[in-house]
């Protein structure tokens, strides 16, 4: 995917499998399974995907977040940052790498932060473990942060306990925790799923703002399509551990072309268009401990035919530069004519 | 009682009391030590501490006579209180008061540290076993019903038989060792919810080590229990030493312990109950106001019960 003359890739996801053993002998369940994508400097990347699409499981594998056991990443997945494979590294340099160069802001606000400390001590943290700055000068660092992130009165909401905020407050103060140290990539999961609307623009619109006084890239993971529309340049649709489509924003929305992206544009409610019920994708993401065989999202799709149970598509090439999606009807787009 | 003992113990209890107040008039500045003092009774807690600690470190002004010495073994044993003898004397004329302020040194003294090592071990062992779970976990807690389930005498007696008779050091470390099996396991489960929460991970995120995250982020989020159970160990270990001393392997006679003069003064309960009454009292003072201040720590570091 890389072009001859796109910048260098700051971090590379390759083959990444993450596997989680489910108690007793219920099987395997692949939540990641075979996921590869790049994240450019200061670029923003949606992850798109439904509930159990494996797209959480793919930020925390990043970090080596995911819970061991039951969880555990595959030999063979490779995760590169500046060089380095995350995944072979030794755990105090990779101690060093989170929250430093690679910081995450979870999805809940309400229980992310530590209900016995002050936010000015909790975003002191990084700073002070990173970079052994004095307790005073953290203090400074935070209220800086504070204010950075739009708290009003940031010299004395320094001192304010997490319960003392309201929600969007709180995940001000976790963006605040995440960009202490300025770090070159930020995984935002979910970060506006448990705010409400008005308070979640207000946080898109200040994550944008961060990333381009900081230059840093941002993972953006969601199930939210509007938010992936405003928000990123760049997306990759995930189903069932899988990578379906990946394209520039501009051409997902104009031209999506794997029938899971489709069937999510389709269920987007619209202020432009005539009332009607809202669409739905038939049927729901299947097991992670038994994905169906061949296309894993043929039982859904309206047009499967013979072949995308037989057979699971790559990575396809659409034309569009950048675009690809895992769908024969790349190859056979008279079916989704003959079909419509 | 003469003058100069009056003094003292009047000097003593101003001291304490003094000294709460200006703790609070200080602590209304930080909203932590506010929360402290919400209770009234952390306050008389704390007062009660600081009187019997300052006693017990002033002994020697506060305590009329010699603690040890039978004053008239054949005219003085066992008269009730009076302004002589302020709680009276005990089956070999000793002096009770004296023997009530000399033995908070050791009776204090012992509950301090045995509570502190045994709440400080037993924390360590349920963090860990709690955090790191697997073997670790199983390894340790099958220690822990082990200790739980040999009698602490039979392990005390081999104590006993290794030093010949308990010196104070020992005793503290034999009681510390003893007496940490309830709190570990209160503090694993403790750790085993906290360390699924949302925090942990963020923290974990941010690059803080297994350290950190154990004493910085678990570990004051379970403060409160492990507060209350170090309230409660004191008072055990009090007991405890009572026991010892009962048995004859606590603090050796005469040296005296408040424990080992409940055990002196059990045969004349009926005909001196001051001997026994007074010690016992002081115990219980020990345990309720450690209790009460318990309650105002464990207020201090919960920031979440300020709506109440």
């Amino acid at each position: 995917m890389t072009a001859p003359g796109s910048p260098p890739v700051l971090l590379r996801v390759r083959n990444l499998k993450t596997y989680f053993v489910t108690e007793q002998g219920k099987g395997t369940a692949r939540a990641v399974d075979d996921v590869s994508f790049d994240l450019y400097p200061g670029e923003t990347l949606g992850i798109v995907g439904e509930s159990g699409c494996g797209k959480t499981v793919t930020s925390l594998s990043i970090l080596r977040l995911v819970p061991e056991p039951p969880g555990h990443v595959l030999a063979g997945s490779l995760i590169e940052f500046e060089g380095r494979n995350l995944l072979a590294l030794p755990v105090p340099e990779l101690r060093a790498v989170r929250g430093n160069q690679i910081a995450m802001i979870f999805q809940e606000p309400m229980t992310s932060l530590n209900p016995v400390f002050t936010v000015g001590d909790q975003i002191a943290e990084a700073a002070i473990i990173h970079q052994h700055v004095s307790r005073s000068a953290a203090r400074g660092r935070a209220i800086e942060m504070l204010r950075l992130v739009g708290i009003p009165d940031p010299d004395e909401g320094v001192d304010h306990y997490p319960h003392q905020l309201s929600g969007g407050m709180r995940q001000r103060v976790m963006i605040a925790m995440a960009l202490v140290c300025h770090p070159k990539v930020l995984i935002a999961d979910e970060p506006t799923t448990a705010l409400d609307v008005t308070i979640q623009a207000q946080i898109l619109e200040l994550l944008d703002r961060l990333q381009h006084e900081m230059g840093m890239a941002v993972l953006l993971i969601t199930h939210d399509l509007g938010v992936v529309a405003g928000h990123a340049d760049r997306v990759v649709v995930m189903y069932a551990g899988r990578v379906v489509e990946t394209a520039p924003t501009d051409a997902l929305f104009e031209r999506p072309t794997h029938p899971y992206t489709e069937g999510l544009l389709a269920a987007v409610p619209r202020i432009d268009a005539p009332r009607a019920r809202l669409h739905a994708i038939p049927g729901q993401v299947p097991a992670a401990t038994a994905w169906p065989p061949g296309c894993r999202f043929h039982p859904r799709c309206p047009y499967a035919w013979e072949k995308c149970v037989a057979e699971e598509p790559p990575l396809l090439e659409t034309g569009v530069a950048g675009h690809t999606a895992r769908c024969w009807l790349v190859t056979e787009p008279e079916r989704r004519q003959a079909k419509r | 009682m003469t003058l100069g003992t009056w003094l003292a113990l009047f000097v003593a209890l101003v001291l304490a009391a003094e000294a709460v107040r200006a703790l609070r008039r200080r602590g209304l500045r930080s909203e932590r030590w506010r929360r402290f003092f919400r209770q009234r009774t952390t306050s008389w807690g704390l007062g009660i501490l600081t009187f019997l600690v300052l006693a017990a470190l002033a002994a020697p002004a506060i305590a009329p006579f010699d603690p040890n010495r039978q004053l008239d073994i054949l005219h003085l044993t066992n008269r009730p209180p009076s302004w002589t003898f302020l709680l009276g004397t005990d089956l070999l004329s000793r002096d009770v008061w004296s023997r009530v302020v000399y033995g908070a040194r050791v009776s204090l003294g012992i509950g301090a540290l045995g509570a502190l090592m045994a709440v400080s071990l037993g924390t360590l062992v349920g963090a860990v076993a709690g955090y790191y779970q697997r073997w670790i976990d199983t390894i340790l807690m099958r220690g822990v019903d082990v200790g739980l389930a040999l009698p602490r005498i039979f392990i005390l007696l081999m104590a006993v038989a290794l030093w010949d008779g308990l010196p104070f050091p020992a005793l503290v470390i034999t009681i510390g060792l003893t007496s940490w099996f309830g709190t570990s396991r209160l503090v694993r489960a403790e750790v085993l919810s906290l360390r699924q929460r949302d925090f942990v991970a963020a923290a974990r995120a941010l690059g803080a080590d297994d350290g950190r995250v154990i004493f910085r982020h678990v570990l004051p989020n379970a403060a409160a229990p492990i507060i209350v159970s170090a309230a409660l160990g004191v008072g055990n270990v009090l007991l405890l030493e009572a026991s010892l001393s009962f048995l004859g392997i606590g603090i050796k006679p005469p040296g005296a312990s408040w424990g080992n003069m409940i055990a002196d003064g059990a045969p004349s309960i009926y005909t001196a109950p001051w001997s026994t009454l007074f010690p016992g009292l002081a115990i219980s003072l020990v345990v309720m106001s450690l209790n009460a201040v318990a309650d105002g720590v464990r207020d201090a570091l919960d920031p979440r019960e300020d709506a109440a």
